[in-house]
């Protein structure tokens, strides 16, 4: 693959100004020409399934699996094509076709091809392909079982459409892409009532996250003419504070609604209403990421505006804090776990906005994260599997014995979540704490401390969650007689993922330039050693960090194992009743956020006959008030209506006479 | 610019004139028997305002043959200029009037198959 | 001499005008005149050929008259094209009454397009004897006795399909027409026969009569403006042909010169109608609502096409050098269209009255691109014209499918749930709700960006009508999204509705519409670059 450098790669597209970080790109050639392979395989599997229909039923899901792997293969021979080129050729960029083209306004489809873009595909493909595997034993007595891996097929397209695009455009039919695909299968088993009443509430706050993503995008049009990557990396060096907080802070909203950030957050947990690989992949390991992905793709756009950057972190600071609390109280394995994926995409949405210094650590806590949390996901569906789909932690307890590999690899994705090392999540997580605390004023302080803080309740909540299941006393509902490890189709992705999360940390980060680190280095351009100093000794934020989580842990030990844990939830006070209620985010929403919502979601379905008086305020109630006062004007007699366009004619001649 | 006018204006007199004499000179000579529809509106024979009982709904049928009759009727106007000017038109006015005159027979060719013409 | 075909043209005799003999290039006018042939003879079809094999007469014939005249239009596309390298083009035909240039290729391609779907709609039977959205019998009284005879004797209304071939003959010259006076003409030849199908529906035959005398009304109060306007640029440039207009126009400082501007705002008034832009718009609802269902797809899609094409004409051959005159006032109304439209759409409660409410603010987004001044204006103004009458046609056939009791279920409510029983239908409808709202890879997204693109480069006037476009189009999402959640998040409460199953006409109808909707929306190149290459006006 080494012969296929840049021999044949001219410059293309539009160059950014010098200085402003090697953001150029070389035409794809050699294996990268064949990049757009990335996202037509799984697209190729998602087309022939649901349109060959049962007749696909037989070798459908198998199809669908092979042709991930092939995507994950495509990928494989990119990034190895991409580390045979120096620093500068990494970047390539892919011409698929020419999409719009407008008078001025010329916008091709393509492909950007950079470590930053590589990173993810891996990620993606890799993960998303064990889970395809994983799904072939899990959902083997599915009825609708070929939809189920046509929808995972579209998934994996469109997630890879939407890291590898060139453009904020062909980014957002990405983004609707997983959008769509994410709310198929949460509502995959819509028969029942709740589930669909998940997929809607996904479906509804990641509409409002997508309009701040489209309005981000009109935002850059209007700025820079375009909106491919290039040029609008480009443009933003010049472009006016304002304007690029205003992108800055609508591209938040998109990247809060797909990444459940607060305050768009509620719609994580009752997600879980679809089947556990969907939960692992979709809304654990990739595309609950895509916001992190968005914000860090936008780089040059945060780092022009101080002001976005901070309340990015700060939404990340709220986030990380809210989900750990939240996880402490959750009785529901799944949505426990939905708490702990929020909790940790807020820890890489901090780092992202840290700017340069936290990039780096945001996609490998990314990176290690997908492997973490799909592990434990998957262990999650294991355990639900063998336990006839019973997701209560309480009715739980001591599982090591009968699900033996579950538990080892649910048990390292437990210690690299905790950040013990060596396993993963010490080399990421804690450099995220670490580059908190970077900084100057309040700050570092205020954020490297909720890091820090949130660390040690993560180690309770996690390690809570797992005692619960797998040590102490057996608490199994009657109809529970002999649990049973799962079939090897199952076990063998967890296997892989739990490897994963063992090794791919120090892989990843071990040394003083890390593999990641230079691997992206190309993308952000950062320079070493202008990071900064933490405001506490590194040495001395490592050994916090270790004696928080292992305070975390213990208490959680004393509690769930030492102590008998009841059958039924105790009262419990305040703070765990509010925990348990998501901390009353649907109370909050409905109340400070959705009041207006309300009569307006009530007017949208049409349950109360009366229609639409029922609002009462807000923007939303502003323009219904207006419809219905203009609506009065469509009365129905003709002569009105008659009346009206005579009075038209007579305005318009009346003003031109009065400006003549 | 005012001249061009003059002729108007000649023409609205003349227009004005010939009504009031008319009006006038039948008041004036015309002898004045009354009877009882000598005293409706329009003296055709129909109630002009609405009877107590039905609506006073005239059948829609009058207004069908008043259409048709104006179908034929312009077509017959159509066909004066015509007449007066085919000297000078020649054989292309001559094929125009034969399409035009085969379209409105068309119409009526429906008109009469669809039952238009009948009464009842 | 007098030659074989060309004559001293007695229209010719208006004062300013010299006395040319005319010149018919038939071959330009073939379309045309292969769909009103085909429409006389559905008026015979209509006379004689017995009532049970009348159905199939009429729609095979309207087909075979569509198909043939869009081959010919073809045809006459391609050798224009070859013919025409540089500038030179089809002379106009019929001293330069009729113009068959660029845009008006493309605008009756695409109306001839249009009909053959809409015929394919309107030709649905579901089952039953005649077509299934029209009365037996437009003339008898609804529900009384004489009406409930003619369906027992297997009447119907077959004369709609020449009726609507009418309408396209007009709406095909509309656009190509070279003076106001064959303009009006055409106006008023695709309006009547619309005006009497509006009053044919089957179901709620009282509010389809209303609708249509409503329709007729105000269009011919609309066309009186037309003819007033006409009245007054002639009185301004002594000739009725928009070139002679455009010419007269610079000359400026005589003492006619108040003449223009209302001439020119009486003119845009009647055609302003047509489109549906505020305040010329409140038939729209009452009508969209009141007529048969593929009626109205076809009349949304076909007239609007229709009307802007003719705005274009007169805008870019006539009146463009007078622009800072009118141009102001125009743009308060495209304002006035979107924000209306978009607003009002909001607290619609029936399917039909939203989609006209939503044809409303279109007509607004339309107009934004009207007023950009350029030829990538009008090549955006055209494609937002097919794009839109595609995702259309097929949104009200789909309107016609929802079926409570046979009668159509307009009532939002009664759309409830839609998603979970009948997936296919209601996934392709959210998918043209998308398309309406102009969400990416749709066509409606593309239309959006080819008329706001050039109107943005427009200069400050043209900036802020893409501002309030913009608007108004997140209003329209909700709208749009709250069908959507109604369909699939929604429980019935009502099993009586379903959707019928169509004959493969309307499928055809649909599947293309929404095809297209999609294709337009990934591939639009292939469209974009006819439409630019159609966009310049012969003057």
């Amino acid at each position: 693959m080494h012969t296929l450098t840049n021999g044949l790669g001219a410059y293309a597209g539009p160059v950014a100004l010098a200085g402003e970080g090697p953001v150029t790109a070389v035409t794809a050639s050699g294996i990268t020409a064949y990049a757009w392979l990335l996202v037509a395989l799984p697209a190729l599997g998602a087309a022939i399934l649901l349109v060959g229909g049962k007749r696909t039923n037989a070798f459908g899901p198998l199809l669908a699996t092979l042709l991930s792997w092939g995507s994950f293969v495509v990928g494989l021979l990119v990034v190895i094509s991409m580390a045979g080129r120096a620093d500068a050729d990494r970047a390539a960029h892919l011409h698929l076709f020419s999409w719009i083209n407008v008078g001025s306004f010329n916008l091709d489809a393509g492909q950007r091809l950079d470590p930053l873009s590589m990173a993810f595909v891996l990620l993606i493909t890799f993960v998303g392909s064990l889970i395809h595997v994983y799904s072939l034993g899990y959902m083997k007595d599915d009825p609708d079982k070929r939809k189920f891996f046509a929808y995972l097929n579209l998934f994996v397209a469109a997630m890879l459409l939407l890291v590898t695009a060139d453009s904020y455009l062909l980014l957002y039919v990405g983004w609707e892409g997983v959008g769509l695909a994410s709310w198929l299968l949460i509502g995959f088993w819509n028969d029942n009532p709740a589930y669909a009443t998940a997929a809607n509430k996904a479906f509804i706050a990641n509409r409002v996250g997508d309009l701040g993503l489209s309005v981000a995008i009109m935002i850059m049009f209007f700025q820079f003419g375009h909106v491919d990557f290039a040029s609008v990396d480009a443009g933003a060096a010049n472009a006016s504070p304002g304007a690029l907080t205003a992108m800055g802070l609508f591209l938040l909203l998109g990247a809060c609604g797909k990444s459940a950030q607060f305050p768009l957050q509620s719609w994580l947990g009752d997600a879980m209403a679809g089947p556990t690989p969907v939960s692992a992949l979709i809304h654990a390991a990739t595309m609950v990421t895509a916001g992190v992905y968005l914000v860090v793709r936008s780089h040059a756009i945060f780092e022009g505006s101080p002001t976005a950057q901070l309340v990015v972190v700060i939404v990340g600071a709220i986030t990380l804090l809210f989900g750990a609390v939240v996880g402490c109280a959750k009785d529901d394995m799944k949505k426990a776990l939905a708490a702990s994926t929020m909790s940790q995409i807020g820890y890489m949405m901090l780092a992202a906005g840290l700017g340069p210094v936290g990039y780096v650590f945001a996609i490998f806590h990314l990176l290690t994260h997908g492997f973490f949390k799909a592990g434990m996901f998957l262990g999650a569906g294991s355990v639900m599997h063998g336990m006839n789909d019973q997701v209560n932690m309480r009715r739980f307890g001591g599982l090591r014995t009968v699900m033996t590999i579950t538990w080892a690899t649910f048990m390292m994705g437990w210690l690299a979540i905790l950040g013990v090392p060596p396993f993963a999540g010490y080399w990421s997580k804690d450099k995220i704490i670490e580059a908190a605390f970077i900084g100057e004023g309040w700050r570092p302080w205020v954020f490297g401390l909720a890091a820090l803080i949130g660390a040690g309740i993560t180690a309770f909540y996690m390690s809570r969650l797992f005692f619960m299941t797998f040590h102490g006393k057996k608490r199994w509902t009657e109809d529970i007689h002999h649990p049973h490890e799962s079939p090897l189709t199952m076990t063998i992705p967890m296997m892989v993922l739990a490897f994963g999360s063992v090794v791919l940390g120090a892989i990843l980060g071990f040394g003083q330039t890390s593999l990641l680190q230079s691997w992206l280095n190309p993308v952000f351009g950062i320079t070493a050693g202008t990071e900064g100093e933490p405001v506490l000794p590194a040495n001395l934020l490592l050994g916090l960090t270790l004696v928080l989580v292992l305070a975390g842990a213990g208490l959680a030990w004393v509690r769930y194992v030492r102590d008998v844990v009841p059958e039924i939830a105790p009262h419990g006070n305040l703070v765990t009743q509010a925990a348990r209620n998501d901390l009353y985010q649907d109370a909050v929403n409905e109340g400070a956020l959705m009041r207006p919502g309300i009569h307006l979601t009530r007017s949208l379905v049409f349950t109360d006959t009366r229609g639409i008086d029922g609002a009462a305020s807000g923007l939303g109630a502003l323009v219904i008030g207006a419809s219905t006062r203009l609506r009065k004007l469509q009365n129905g007699y003709v002569r009105s209506y008659a009346l009206t366009m005579l009075a038209g004619v007579v305005i318009i001649l009346g003003a031109v006479w009065v400006m003549q | 610019m005012t001249n061009s006018y003059i002729p108007l204006l000649f023409l609205l007199a003349i227009g004005a004139g010939f009504a009031v004499l008319s009006v006038g000179t039948s008041l004036v000579v015309g002898p004045k028997r009354y009877n009882r529809a000598k005293m409706e509106a329009y003296e055709c024979g129909i109630q002009p305002t609405p009877h107590a009982s039905g609506g006073g709904r005239v059948p829609i049928k009058y207004y069908l043959t008043a259409m048709l009759f104006i179908v034929f009727d312009v077509e017959s106007i159509f066909l004066y200029p015509f007449a007066v000017a085919f000297n000078s038109l020649g054989l292309f006015a001559l094929v125009e009037m034969v399409l035009f005159i085969l379209t409105v027979f068309v119409a009526y060719a429906y008109v009469w198959r669809r039952g238009g013409l009948d009464w009842d | 001499m007098i030659p074989a075909l060309g004559a001293q043209y007695l229209g010719a005799q208006l004062p300013g005008v010299d006395l040319v003999p005319a010149t018919f290039n038939y071959a330009a006018l073939s379309p045309i005149l292969v769909v009103l042939g085909v429409a006389t003879v559905g008026v015979l079809v209509e006379a004689f050929v017995p009532l049970r094999s009348r159905y199939a007469a009429q729609v095979g014939l309207t087909l075979a008259g569509l198909v043939a005249a869009f081959l010919l239009l073809v045809l006459l596309a391609v050798n224009h094209q070859t013919a025409t390298a540089g500038l030179k083009v089809l002379g106009g035909a019929v001293l330069g009454s009729v113009i068959i240039d660029g845009p008006a290729l493309f605008l009756q391609g695409t109306i001839l397009v249009f009909a053959i779907l809409g015929v394919l709609t309107m030709a649905e039977r579901l089952g039953g004897v005649g077509a299934d959205a029209f009365t037996p019998m437009g003339s008898a009284t609804p529900g009384s006795g004489q009406e409930a005879l003619a369906l027992r004797a297997g009447s119907m209304t077959s004369e709609v399909f020449p009726l609507t071939l009418f309408a396209v003959a007009g709406m095909m010259l509309f656009p190509s027409a070279g003076d106001l006076l064959t303009m009006f003409i055409s106006l008023e030849v695709l309006s009547l026969p619309l005006y009497l199908l509006t009053g044919l529906a089957r179901r709620r035959r009282l509010i389809s009569q209303e609708a249509s005398l409503k329709y007729f009304l105000l269009g011919a109060f609309s066309s009186a403006f037309f003819l007033f306007g006409t009245a007054l640029l002639y009185g301004y440039s002594g000739s009725v042909y928009l070139p002679d207009i455009a010419a007269a126009i610079p000359q400026g400082g005589s003492e006619l010169n108040g003449l223009l501007v209302p001439g020119v705002f009486l003119v845009a008034v009647g055609l302003l109608f047509k489109v549906g832009a505020v305040p010329f718009h409140s038939w729209i609802p009452d009508v969209y609502q009141g007529a048969p269902t593929p009626v109205t797809g076809f009349m949304a899609a076909a007239t609007k096409l229709a009307a802007f094409g003719a705005i274009l004409r007169v805008v870019y051959v006539g009146i463009e050098s007078a622009r800072w005159q009118w141009s102001p006032a125009i743009a308060v109304v495209a304002i006035l269209t979107m924000v209306v439209g978009a607003v009002l759409s909001v607290t619609q409660t029936d399917v039909k009255r939203l989609l006209a409410y939503s044809s409303i603010a279109h007509a607004g987004f339309i107009l934004v691109g009207v007023l950009a001044f350029d030829r990538t204006g009008v090549s955006g103004v055209m494609f937002y014209l097919v794009s839109y009458g595609l995702t259309t046609i097929a949104a009200f056939a789909i309107v016609g499918l929802v079926r409570a009791d046979g009668a159509e279920a307009t009532h939002l409510s009664q759309w409830a749930g839609l998603g979970r029983r009948h997936p296919w239908t209601a996934g392709t409808f959210a998918f043209l709700l998308l398309a309406f709202a102009g969400i990416p890879l749709t066509s409606g997204f593309t239309a959006k960006f080819a008329v706001f693109e050039p109107a943005l480069r427009s200069g400050a006037t043209g900036t802020i009508m893409v501002v309030v476009g913009l608007l108004a189009s997140a209003v329209t999402v909700f709208v749009y999204v709250r069908i959507i959640v109604l369909m699939y998040f929604t429980d019935s409460q009502n099993d009586a509705v379903a959707v019928v199953t169509p004959s493969v006409m309307t499928t055809i109808a649909i599947t293309f519409g929404a095809a297209m909707t999609l294709v337009l929306g990934v591939w639009p190149t292939e469209l974009l670059q006819l439409s630019a290459s159609a966009s310049q006006f012969l003057r």
